[in-house]
This record gives C-alpha cells, sequence and structure tokens, in this order.
C-alpha cells in the first residue's frame, strides 16, 4: 500500500510540472506584461530595459524554471489588477469557493446514494421513475438558467431567500472567512448550492442506479442469496461496495468539474469566490492572476483525484497488490 | 425418521419465463426423489432446463423467471408454504450450492473469511473467533494449504481451482444435508477437474450429504452419482440408475448421447452424433420434443407428450418403448 501511495505522488507531482508548462504557456502568448505595467508613454528602451530585468528576455524553459521555482515558494508571480501576490488573492477568495463545493458535495452525496440504491432495486416504482424522469429535467437545464430561475421564484416572488452575495461572515481562523456559522451566512448559502447540485445530483443518481442495477445482477450476488444472506448485507455490503468503485473514480473527476462549474454559479449569485474572480482576471487581462488560478485549481484537482484514488486502493483488493500489471 | 421419506421430493415443477408476449415453459413438470446421503445427477444439454430446476428448489429462479406449477417437498415439508425468511433459513444452511464459474461467484471485494464468516453469521448465533474456527477446519476439509493466511485474501488471489475448493468449503460450513452442484468443473481446466470432482464425492461420502449434480457432461456423472436423470428440452426423458443408464439406455435421446462418446467409437472413425438440435422454447412440438430428431417416432409421439413411465426397471418418457413385463403401451 505504502508503495502505492509513494506512486500515485510522482504521478502527481509529474502531473503538476505539466499543468505549469501549460499555464506558463498561456501566460506567454496572452498578453504582455510590461505593457500592463508601463501603459504607453514609456519608451522602448525603457520598456527593454524593465523586459531585461524581468528576466522576459530568457529563453523559456529558464523562465518557466524560474516560475516552478518560484511556484515551490508559494509564489506564483503577482496580480497587475490587485498589485498583490496572485496567490494571496486566491486564498483569499478560496473559502467562498470551498464551502460551496464543499456543502454541494456533502448533499450530493446524502441525496444521490439513497436515491440511486432505490430506483435499482425498485427500478419500476413511481418514485423511482420519478426520480429518473427529474434526473434527466436536471442534467438538461444548463445551471445559470437553473439559477436564474431559483433566484426568481426564491428570492424576487417568494422572497424567502437572498440572491447575491455570502452574507454575514464569521472570521474563523485567519484568512477564513466562513458563511456556516451565521443565519444569514447560511441563508445565502442555499440557492447557490441549490443550483450548484441540480447538475452534480442528477448524474449521480443515474451512475449510482447503473452500477448498483448491474451489480445485482453478478454471479456474485446470486451466490449471495443462495447462501441465505439476509437482504440488507446483500444489497448494502455484496453489492454496494461494488457499486462504489466506478462512483468513486467518477466523483474524483467530478469534483473538480465542480470547482470549475462554480464560475457560473458563482456569477450569476455574485459570489466572491475564485470563480467569479477568474472571470474578472479574464476581463481585465490579468495573466499572472489567470495562470496562478489554472495552476491553483489543477493543485487541487491533483490533490483530489491522489486521494480519490488511494481510498480507490483501499475499497479495492485488486489494485493495492497489482504492481506490474 | 419415519418411514424413509426422500430428503428431496420434486413433483411435477414447472418453471415458465414470462417474455413481452408470451410465456415460455423452461421446466415442465419435473418430479425425481432424492434420499438422504444419495447423489442424482442431472444430465442434459444446454437448455434443458437442468440449472433452472436446481435454482427452482432453493426458489432462485432469477427474473423473469418464476415457478408456475408443481412441488419442492425438502424433508418432508412443502417449501412454496415456507415464508420468505424461513426459505433464506434453508438456502446455504440446509440447501448449500456450488456455481458454475468460480472466478464470478466470490465477491472480488470481500475476504474469504469475510464471507466464510457471514454465511455462519447468517444462520446461526455465533461469536466471529467460532467462526473462524469452523471456517479454518472447512478449509482444511477441501485441501487448502495455510488456511490461516488464506482467510485474509481476496479471491483473485486464488488460482480457478482453489476458489473452487473455497465454495466448496463455504458449502460445507453448515453442515447441509444437501448441496446441489450446478456444472461445478466445467470452467476449470481439465486436469483439476477430476481433482475437484473427486473431493466433492469424498466430502459428500464423508459428511452424509446428498448431492444433486446437474451437467452435460455424462463421464463426469456416472462417476459420481448412483442415479441419472437425463434432462431433454424443459422434462425429464429418462431416470435410472447410474449402470442402467450407462448400460442398457432405454430413451432413443439417452443412447444417442452414448453413441456420441468418444471412447465408443473405433478411431479415425468420426464421431457419432444425434442430427438436428433441441427445439428452443418457442418452438417446442405438441408431442414428444425428441420427435423431430428421433429414428424410432410413430404417429403417437408427434401428438402426445410422452409421460415418465416405469419401464424395464427404469423410468422412461416414450411412447416407442416397450415393457418387457408385457404391460404394452397404450
Amino acid at each position: 500500500m505504502f508503495a502505492f501511495i509513494i506512486r500515485r505522488i510522482t504521478q502527481a507531482i509529474f502531473v503538476m510540472l505539466v499543468i505549469s508548462v501549460i499555464g506558463f504557456a498561456i501566460k506567454q502568448s496572452v498578453g504582455d506584461p510590461v505593457r500592463e505595467i508601463t501603459g504607453i508613454s514609456v519608451s522602448v528602451a525603457e520598456r527593454d530595459a524593465l523586459r531585461d530585468k524581468l528576466g522576459l528576455n530568457d529563453p523559456f524553459p529558464v523562465q518557466w524554471f524560474r516560475f516552478v521555482k518560484g511556484a515551490l515558494h508559494g509564489d506564483l508571480g503577482n496580480s497587475f489588477k490587485y498589485k498583490r501576490p496572485a496567490v494571496q488573492v486566491i486564498l483569499s477568495k478560496a473559502p467562498a469557493t470551498l464551502e460551496l463545493v464543499l456543502t454541494t458535495s456533502i448533499l450530493v452525496v446524502l441525496l444521490s446514494i439513497p436515491i440511486g440504491i432505490y430506483a435499482a432495486i425498485h427500478s419500476k416504482s413511481w418514485w423511482a421513475r420519478l426520480a429518473m424522469g427529474g434526473s434527466i429535467i436536471g442534467v438538461s437545464i444548463p445551471v445559470f438558467l437553473t439559477a436564474i430561475l431559483l433566484i426568481y421564484v426564491f428570492a424576487v416572488w417568494l422572497q424567502w431567500l437572498p440572491s447575491f452575495g455570502r452574507g454575514e461572515l464569521v472570521e474563523i481562523f485567519p484568512g477564513w472567512k466562513s458563511g456556516f456559522f451565521t443565519w444569514s451566512g447560511l441563508a445565502h448559502l442555499f440557492l447557490p448550492t441549490i443550483s450548484l447540485t441540480s447538475i452534480m445530483l442528477p448524474l449521480f443518481i443515474r451512475l449510482i442506479r447503473a452500477e448498483m442495477t448491474e451489480t445485482l445482477q453478478t454471479e456474485y450476488v446470486k451466490y449471495a442469496r443462495a447462501r441465505g444472506l439476509k437482504e440488507n448485507r446483500i444489497l448494502y455490503v455484496h453489492a454496494f461496495k461494488n457499486t462504489l468503485l466506478p462512483v468513486i473514480t467518477v466523483g474524483g473527476v467530478q469534483l473538480g468539474t465542480l470547482i470549475a462549474f462554480t464560475i457560473l454559479t458563482e456569477t450569476v449569485f455574485q459570489w466572491g469566490g475564485m470563480g467569479s474572480m477568474f472571470i474578472k482576471a479574464v476581463e481585465d487581462a490579468d495573466t499572472s492572476l489567470m495562470v496562478a488560478y489554472l495552476v491553483f485549481v489543477g493543485l487541487i484537482f491533483v490533490v483530489v483525484n491522489t486521494v480519490v484514488d488511494v481510498i480507490y486502493g483501499y475499497v479495492n483488493p485488486m489494485i493495492r497488490t497489482g504492481g506490474g500489471k | 425418521m419415519q418411514k424413509q421419506e426422500p430428503l428431496l421430493s420434486v413433483r411435477e415443477l414447472s418453471v415458465a419465463f414470462k417474455m413481452r408476449d408470451c410465456v415460455l415453459t423452461a421446466v415442465d413438470g419435473v418430479s425425481f426423489d432424492l434420499d438422504r446421503s444419495q447423489r442424482l445427477g442431472l444430465v442434459g444439454e444446454s437448455g434443458a432446463g437442468k440449472s433452472v430446476t436446481g435454482f427452482a428448489i432453493i426458489n432462485l429462479v432469477s427474473r423473469p423467471g418464476y415457478i408456475s406449477g408443481g412441488q419442492v417437498f425438502f424433508e418432508g415439508r412443502d417449501l412454496a408454504t415456507f415464508s420468505e425468511e424461513e426459505m433464506r433459513n434453508i438456502r446455504g444452511n440446509r440447501i448449500s450450492m456450488i456455481f458454475q464459474d468460480p472466478m464470478m461467484t466470490l465477491n472480488p471485494v470481500l475476504t474469504i473469511g469475510q464471507q466464510m464468516i457471514e454465511t455462519l453469521k447468517a444462520h446461526r448465533h455465533i461469536s466471529k473467533h467460532e467462526a473462524e474456527k469452523l471456517a479454518l477446519s472447512k478449509l482444511q476439509k477441501v485441501a487448502i494449504p495455510s488456511p490461516e493466511k488464506r482467510l485474509t485474501q481476496y479471491p483473485h488471489e486464488f488460482s480457478g481451482g482453489m476458489r473452487q475448493r473455497i465454495v466448496i468449503a463455504i458449502a460445507l460450513l453448515t453442515s447441509p444435508s444437501l448441496i446441489i452442484a450446478d456444472e461445478p468443473t466445467t470452467a476449470l481446466d481439465v486436469t483439476i477437474q477430476a481433482d475437484i470432482m473427486e473431493l466433492l464425492l469424498k466430502l459428500c461420502e464423508e459428511e452424509e450429504m446428498a448431492l444433486l449434480l446437474i451437467t452435460h457432461d455424462l463421464a463426469v456423472v456416472s462417476q459420481v452419482a448412483e442415479r441419472i436423470a437425463v434432462m431433454y428440452a424443459g422434462r425429464i426423458a429418462e431416470l435410472g440408475s447410474t449402470e442402467a443408464i450407462v448400460n442398457t439406455p432405454q430413451h432413443p435421446y439417452t443412447q444417442g448421447l452414448l453413441k456420441a462418446l468418444p471412447q465408443k467409437v473405433e478411431r479415425r472413425k468420426r464421431l457419432n452424433q444425434i442430427p438436428g438440435n433441441m427445439p428452443s422454447l418457442q418452438e417446442r412440438p405438441p408431442g414428444c420434443a425428441f420427435y423431430d430428431r428421433c429414428e424410432l417416432r410413430g404417429e403417437i409421439c408427434h401428438r402426445e407428450i410422452p409421460r415418465l413411465e416405469e419401464k424395464n426397471g427404469g423410468l422412461v418418457a416414450c411412447h416407442m418403448v416397450k415393457d418387457a413385463a408385457g404391460k404394452e403401451e397404450k
């Protein structure tokens, strides 16, 4: 198991290096930082001097190496707009996004597992059909439309819930302002969470139902019945444990997608997180911040997937021993 | 025990599959008895209904199949009167099953130990420690080396033959009075087949278990079973002692099967085969299902389904077989 974890971490580091190359290449081609810094009233000679000073005339690999070296020390360059290190800007926005993703993930896990299992076991029942039909509608409606509909119904029409911002926040430790601890914060969290859930939940309900249905038809489930095991054990140990394997894999990838989906949701709800920050950075051509965002999100993605792979190894015994296979 | 009543008595058992626009009968009025510690072989080609019969006995026919008629008496009690919970307590406890493909029957994400212990715990109040001890002794019985270590391993760490030994050990756990083995050696290497069969036979004798051996392999069944039932197209064509079936088969289908065995044919001659195929579920004829392939067929065979009747000491379902005792068929 230890060797397996080491192997996974080595792969993760390699992936991060690739992400940094791509991110850095984008920075090179999207805009000229010198023009962003100096404006137009500076002579060409001065610009060249500045370019030299910033090391922008060095060959690409040298610049990239410097970038990676900086990144290892937590320095992803400075945001032109905020005049602060990009990492600081991102870290100040990250809690908002992570709280949104966390509540959504919890909601998706809590709802998709029981609904998916129910739909697999009672595939002919009306509730199951309702869940399946509803999930098709859920995946089909784009998240920004769901968000706008929710705002219209709950904020404008019924006036039950706030439509934008994060509400009252509490600083739980330095740099992390949380909306979890006030009624206002939780109320503000409600609609963004629901709209983000609406896109993820149907996917997982369908995935779990499909995997569970397939598992229930396997020989080992039939054998478990022939051994006279109790139905609950057959469903929740024999069938569900095998259902989990593909769900965990997809779950890891989808968690990354979820962070990406927040861009839309955050924009609609003016949620002060990384997603809306990224959109602003694109509008302002703040290339350093964009690259920093890409590397940061890439890092989250890689860390999450590495953790998922390790969990997968614990659930699936065949992964653990298979070194050469 | 009053009056030697059979351990298992299957009476006119029928299993049907409900399809979208019709109902197909896979097993059609099958009857046989199996005494305690006796071994019965159920032989037939693919689709003859032998596996379905096996599953129907423990009421585990997969949907859309269902038992459409007949009764199964186990230890004198009609299993149809059992509640689902009582039935669960029969499965894997009084009647154990061995499946065809050991690569598919064990759950890949649970250790051998977990799967053995859960089987025991499903049927009796037993501590984990006790269950483990019993599991170890059964693994030893099926000749698994270093069983303590093996208990903590997962199915993929075993070969096919080893897995089938484990499945047999699981079957033994609860000391059942009947084992239903559905093609237990078909998925294994030929060299291992004989070992597994020998082991199964030895254990059945030692533990005084009855065995219902479902197979398409006449050679295998004739070594193990004391009686053989030959199934064809969902019905029993012939039932008798192994000796009678192998040496003096009465039903033309059984005769054809035996003629098709390789060792009975001279070298360099093509193997004998029965012309044609078994009729599929959709195209069962109104009379004898073997009619189209039969050499002895007469006019009555086309009209009337032959009943399984006692003739010359065995049970045969054929209009054309005469009883030597002089009792003419109608």
